[in-house]
């Protein structure tokens, strides 16, 4: 019965997903304004967004639950709204809170999904087990799955997302508080089922998270799509890297501002700590060369990191406005 | 396992062999039926009892305490100190009465559900949808019954008689059954559209108190002001409880009594069912 799972990446030219001009309003709230989304058949497409940028609306649709106002998408070829039932037949969702019961044991949660999806008792059984082993719950299997902690929950709705291997995968901030054991755990799951032919859709808030897994990105920002790419080419638009550098004292700080943007020859930013500063850089050599000068001025940083360019700072660049999240997220769950 | 790996994992494809053994293993069956669907769903109602077996408690002392409060608090002045009399008048009433009561705790389960990340889940299922309804209805049923034997033993217990003998009996609890599965679909809908279980309790009060009290279940609505009788003999719980005391007393029921609680289950039925659903289908 599965009939698109098997397809490698880069097989054929099928889209797995294809929106159009996305509207859903809460109220007041535009929670997708015109969000438009192309996603290639097999790999991992990454969603990322800030806060109440409308990454869970769009899951939402896509996957179904959720009517749109207006705008229409396609899942594998099916119409969400118009062939809805063929579209659950082909996707999974696991959404950004438990989504198991908790009250129930691992492997009640598991047995009954299988059940619902047309396993025989016996057999819902056994595809229990296997999952459980594949995700390294074996042991945790027979508590309720309110007594796990937040790792194990995680595995937990990842297996209630393949007890039939999905054509696609939607994963809703899979690893958002999870330690980095656990979101490496993550990680190569995603991996495999994708090495294994399944089309992962993933949000998250992390850069580095959509860096290390997507094949290609959509940034997303008050339910807009604002940039789209591979990881590579947007972070190229970014710069290559951001230097971070935290002076000891407060006051060295604009002494420092100067210095740097003389040697760097960029702008550098203050940030809300008021010790640091950061400047997007394109080389290290001449980060390097920039520290030695900070050092020369008698003002030797208190630590000093090179890295990717953070959320933050693709927002920036992109929006000429930073991330902020939209004002009623809190409410947003 | 998986491995550690730092977090600056590289692309490499991990080589876990259970995975992709699971994934392998994991071949779309073909569709449950809604029968099965239904099932299932019955199956996880019947675990989570299994889990917080506290849940039956109401549908076990909660008719206990009800027969007794009114047996022996109400039931000497009301029947003029005469509470075996009284209770052979108002078991039926009660017991109609607490199986009602009992029918709104699904639109509490319901609506405690829908804050749940479970309810995405199954709503992203390829399954009939209305067993997700169905499932915990049909386990309420089981409640209903386990309530309407416990009601009817402890009035046994106190003396209650039973004319109409077990065919006479079951007959009653069975109409009973039905009609309370048709009225649980105003429930599901309020638990659907009020997403929070205080705010659901408070409605589904509102609705049943003054329905229940307004009714023939405590007194004879003879003794009552002509308006308050006008309006008891319009309540469709009214109808339930004749029919229930008609046929646990043995003095029988007629076929207009009947064909009437009959019709009114079908119509709270074919009303909130496709409500129901409809809500179910277009939640956010
Ligand atoms: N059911 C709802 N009712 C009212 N407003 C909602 C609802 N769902 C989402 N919103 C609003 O829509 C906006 C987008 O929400 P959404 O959950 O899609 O954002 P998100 O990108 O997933 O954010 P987060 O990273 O916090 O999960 C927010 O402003 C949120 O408050
Ligand atoms: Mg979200």
């Amino acid at each position: 019965m599965r009939t698109d799972a098997g397809k490698r990446p880069g097989d054929g030219r099928q889209l797995a997903i294809e929106a159009r001009g996305l509207v859903k309003t809460f109220g007041e709230t535009r929670a997708l304004d015109g969000l438009d989304l192309t996603v290639p058949a097999g790999g991992v497409y990454g969603v990322l967004g800030p806060n109440g940028a409308g990454k869970t609306t769009a899951l939402r649709i896509l996957a179904t639950l959720l009517p749109p106002d207006s705008g229409s998408a396609r899942v594998l070829g099916h119409d969400v709204s118009a062939d809805a039932d063929a579209v659950r037949g082909k996707i999974s969702l696991t959404g950004q809170f438990t989504s198991v019961d908790e009250e129930l044991t691992g492997r009640e949660n598991l047995i009954l999904l299988g059940r619902l999806l047309g396993y025989r008792h016996t057999d819902a059984k056994l595809r229990a087990g296997q999952l459980l082993k594949a995700l390294g719950l074996t042991d945790a299997g027979d508590r309720q799955a309110k007594h796990y902690s937040g790792g194990m929950r995680r595995r937990l709705d990842i297996a209630a997302g393949i007890v039939v291997t999905p054509s696609v995968m939607f994963l809703d901030e899979p690893t958002t508080g999870l330690d980095p054991r656990s979101r490496n755990q993550v990680w190569n799951i995603v991996r495999t089922l994708v090495a294994r032919g399944t089309t992962v859709v993933l949000t998250t808030q992390y850069l580095d998270e959509a860096d290390q897994l997507a094949d290609r990105i959509a940034v997303i920002d008050h339910g807009r799509v604002i940039a789209e790419g591979t990881p590579g080419a947007l972070k190229a638009s970014v710069g290559s890297g951001t230097l971070r550098i935290r002076v000891q004292d407060p006051a060295q700080r604009f002494d420092a501002v100067r210095v740097l943007t003389e040697a760097l020859d960029v702008e550098v930013q203050l940030e809300s700590d008021p010790c640091a500063l950061t400047a997007r850089v394109d080389d290290s050599e001449r980060s390097v060369h920039a520290l030695g000068e900070l050092m020369r001025a008698g003002m030797t940083p208190a630590e000093f990191a090179l890295g990717q360019p953070s959320l933050d700072e693709v927002f920036l660049a992109l929006t000429g406005h930073p991330a902020e999240s939209a004002p009623d997220d809190e409410a947003a769950a | 396992m998986t491995t550690d790996v730092p977090a600056s994992a590289t692309r490499e494809e991990p080589i876990d062999y259970d995975m992709l053994a699971a994934l392998d293993a994991g071949e779309r069956p073909g569709r449950a039926g809604g029968f099965s669907a239904s099932m299932s769903h019955l199956y996880r109602a019947m675990l989570r009892v299994k889990h917080s077996p506290a849940q039956i408690i109401d549908v076990t002392l909660f008719p206990l305490i009800m027969l007794l409060m009114f047996t022996f608090l109400f039931g000497g002045a009301l029947s003029d100190g005469d509470t075996g009399a009284y209770l052979q008048f108002f078991l039926p009433g009660v017991l109609v009465n607490t199986v009602l009561m009992i029918t709104m705790y699904v639109g509490m389960g319901l609506s405690s559900d829908a804050e749940k990340g479970v309810f995405d889940r199954f709503r992203s299922l390829p399954m009939w949808r209305p067993s997700a309804i169905i499932g915990p209805l049909l386990a309420d049923a089981f409640r209903y019954t386990m309530a309407s034997i416990m009601m009817l033993t402890f009035g046994l217990i106190l003396g209650y008689r039973a004319e109409g003998g077990v065919v006479g009996v079951v007959l009653a609890v069975l109409v009973l059954i039905v009609f309370a599965f048709c009225l649980s679909w105003l429930w599901t809908l309020v638990g659907l559209v009020m997403r929070s279980e205080k705010a659901v309790t408070a409605v589904s009060m509102m609705v049943l108190m003054p329905l229940t009290f307004a009714s023939n279940v405590y007194v004879n609505p003879a003794t009552m002001p002509g308006w308050l009788e006008a309006f008891v003999s319009v309540n469709p719980i009214s109808h339930v409880v004749t029919v229930v005391r008609g046929l646990t007393s043995g003095a029988g029921v007629t076929t207009g009594q009947l064909g009437l609680v009959l019709a009114e289950a079908a119509a709270l039925l074919l009303l909130f069912g496709p409500l129901t659903m409809r809500k179910y289908r277009t939640m956010n």
